[in-house]
């Protein structure tokens, strides 16, 4: 926690990130509450989620997460602009650094770097419509919505000219291993008016809150913004060793070589009486 | 890293390593390194260790969880050698004692290389020449050997050469091993074991089997059990120092290898009696030589993705 918090706060002296410092103030955010401090806006989004929190047990494979709700609207619906809803589900930052090898001496070894004080572990984004058309730069940017946008600020300094291919490597990497995605289509809307997302989360999660956000466009222009937190926890037995390996690690660590010397022993013993 | 729609039988989560994996992968990959173990006196961590980077867990995970594998299997081994009186314990205090020595030294010279940022490199190229000297050395022993045999007669070696190894001081008799000789260079096998073991992160049994038969002399009967005792303790003091320092020893991972594990190492070691020293040898040889050769390739040809991501600080 206390390490998520300070990179919040590197994320945030590093460069100047209005869309944060708003969610900052507002997480956490209330289901039901649409979170945007501008005025009324004339659509609205009312959106609910099949579940808000997430055990993982020792049996946990992945989960279902569905995604609903409904524009609601005090008029009727200006005509001519295109409506569009973007979904988004993000998991808890944490640094990552992606190195690059180069051929020295016949062999390749890593010779350079670069550090990403937050990535999202997990990062999925459903859309209604193909990215490019229904979202502008500027909102985009924001937001921070688009999957390369969901990077904060570089860790240290840069020491290589071009940090684009670094990064665009990290988007690569995770996409093959599930846990960035663009799902475009994914967000199904029915007359308009209500719309469903719904997400295969991977079996390899990490625990934390999982931050849900909706966006309703029109013509690439933010209307309304809802946003909501999954909570993802290790329960059980799960929960119990975890705890045990970082506040007590020593008796952990006793615990765990107990366990290998008495199966040994015992598979020895076993053995013996079964000949 | 497996496609969402795949088979989701037997998954289970591990606290640690944080990801999911399949029970039966986890059984499977112990009791083959457990098969090798007893088979060969090896830990099996220089085979775990990369078993497990592959199917996924996290590098550091698989490091500290390998060494409390390694634990589970040499009790186990050892216990078996114990009853075939083939474990010389005085021989395995004196390369114990090293082994701790160089095995804290080498936490130190980890560590620095993990500043530096080229701890993976030192890590491979130690792999690649260490197993792979060893290696090409056992296969031409062993060959020789059964060609010596082959030919009839078996003229036999002469056990005991006379070296300044034995004008040395401390000499003390190893009465399992059938040696009189210095406590110093099975000291010093020790302690350079316990460098490489804890800079690779395994417990260094595929080096010290061959320095045990080949500097030391001692009689391969007793080598497998001896080694074997040494790396218990090696291993333990490891797995701890990981689980105090950076509590990366995943209990339910180690539980599913251990349970493969030891399974493993009971039919190794029944195997492993009925085979002639010199096959075992050579057979040790060419995993060694299949092994390094796969490391080194991996640093010579063009890697399919230039970049690789690491989470968590630096």
């Amino acid at each position: 926690m206390m390490i998520r918090a300070a990179l919040l706060a590197i994320g945030l002296c590093a460069v100047a990130l209005p869309a944060l410092a708003q969610d900052q103030q507002v997480l956490p955010a209330r289901p039901g509450m649409p979170i945007t401090n501008r005025p009324e806006p004339d659509e609205q989004i009312v959106a609910g989620l099949s579940r808000d929190n997430i055990g993982i047990t020792t049996s946990f494979d992945g989960s279902q997460i569905l995604i609903y709700g409904a524009i609601k609207r005090e008029k009727p619906e200006p005509e001519g602009q295109k409506l569009a809803v973007i979904v988004t589900l993000e998991g808890p930052l944490g640094p990552v650094t992606i190195r690059k090898k180069s051929r020295e001496f016949g062999i390749w070894v890593n010779t350079a770097s670069v550090g990403v004080a937050a990535a999202p572990s997990y990062y999925a984004v459903a859309t209604s419509s193909p990215l490019g058309d229904i979202l502008d730069r500027r909102t985009d940017t924001q937001q921070r919505i688009s999957i390369p946008l969901a990077m904060r600020a570089f860790s240290g300094p840069i020491t290589v000219d071009d940090s684009i291919p670094f990064t665009e490597a990290l988007v690569d990497i995770r996409k093959e291993q599930g846990l960035y995605k663009l799902e475009t289509g994914g967000v199904h809307i029915v007359d308009n008016t209500l719309f469903r997302a719904d997400f295969a989360l991977p079996a390899n999660l990490t625990e934390g809150d999982y931050k849900t956000r909706i966006f309703l466009l029109r013509d690439g222009k933010l209307v309304d913004k809802y946003q909501s937190a999954i909570e993802v926890r290790k329960v059980g037995l799960e929960r119990w060793l975890y705890t045990l390996a970082h506040e007590n690690a020593a008796l952990y660590g006793l615990l765990s070589l107990a366990l290998a010397v008495f199966a040994g022993w015992a598979a020895a013993a076993i053995f013996r009486f079964v000949r | 890293m497996q496609p969402p729609q795949r088979v989701q039988f037997m998954q289970i989560y591990l606290p640690i390593a944080e990801v999911s994996v399949n029970i039966f992968t986890l059984l499977g990959l112990g009791g083959i390194v457990g098969l090798l173990s007893g088979l060969f006196g090896v830990g099996g961590g220089f085979l775990i260790t990369p078993l497990l980077f592959f199917i996924g867990i996290p590098p550091s995970v698989a490091v500290a969880t390998g060494a409390n594998q390694v634990v589970a299997s040499s009790v186990s081994g050892v216990l078996a050698q114990l009853k075939r009186k083939a474990v010389d314990i005085p021989m395995g205090l004196v390369l114990l004692v090293g082994g701790l020595l160089g095995s804290a030294s080498g936490i130190y010279v980890f560590n620095l290389l993990t500043e530096l940022g080229q701890i993976d490199l030192a890590v491979q190229l130690c792999y690649v020449v260490f197993l792979g000297l060893i290696g090409l050395l056992m296969l031409q022993e062993g060959i020789r050997t059964i060609q010596k045999q082959r030919k009839g007669g078996g003229v036999r070696k002469k056990r005991v050469q006379h070296t300044w190894v034995h004008k040395l001081p401390f000499k003390f008799k190893f009465r399992a091993s059938g040696l009189y000789i210095s406590v110093i260079p099975p000291l010093l096998v020790g302690v350079a074991v316990g460098i490489l073991a804890a800079i690779m992160g395994v417990g260094g049994g595929f080096i010290m089997v061959p320095a045990m038969i080949y500097l030391l002399n001692m009689p391969t009967k007793v080598v497998i059990g001896t080694s074997l005792f040494q790396i218990l303790f090696v291993s333990a003091f490891t797995t701890l120092m990981h689980a105090i320092t950076n509590q990366t020893v995943d209990v339910m991972l180690a539980l599913l290898l251990i349970v493969g594990g030891v399974i493993g190492a009971q039919i190794g070691s029944r195997l492993g009696a009925r085979l002639k020293a010199e096959q075992l040898r050579i057979l040790l040889a060419l995993l060694v030589i299949i092994v390094a050769g796969k490391l080194g390739l991996d640093l010579v040809l063009h890697p399919s993705n230039l970049y690789s991501i690491a989470t968590g600080g630096e």
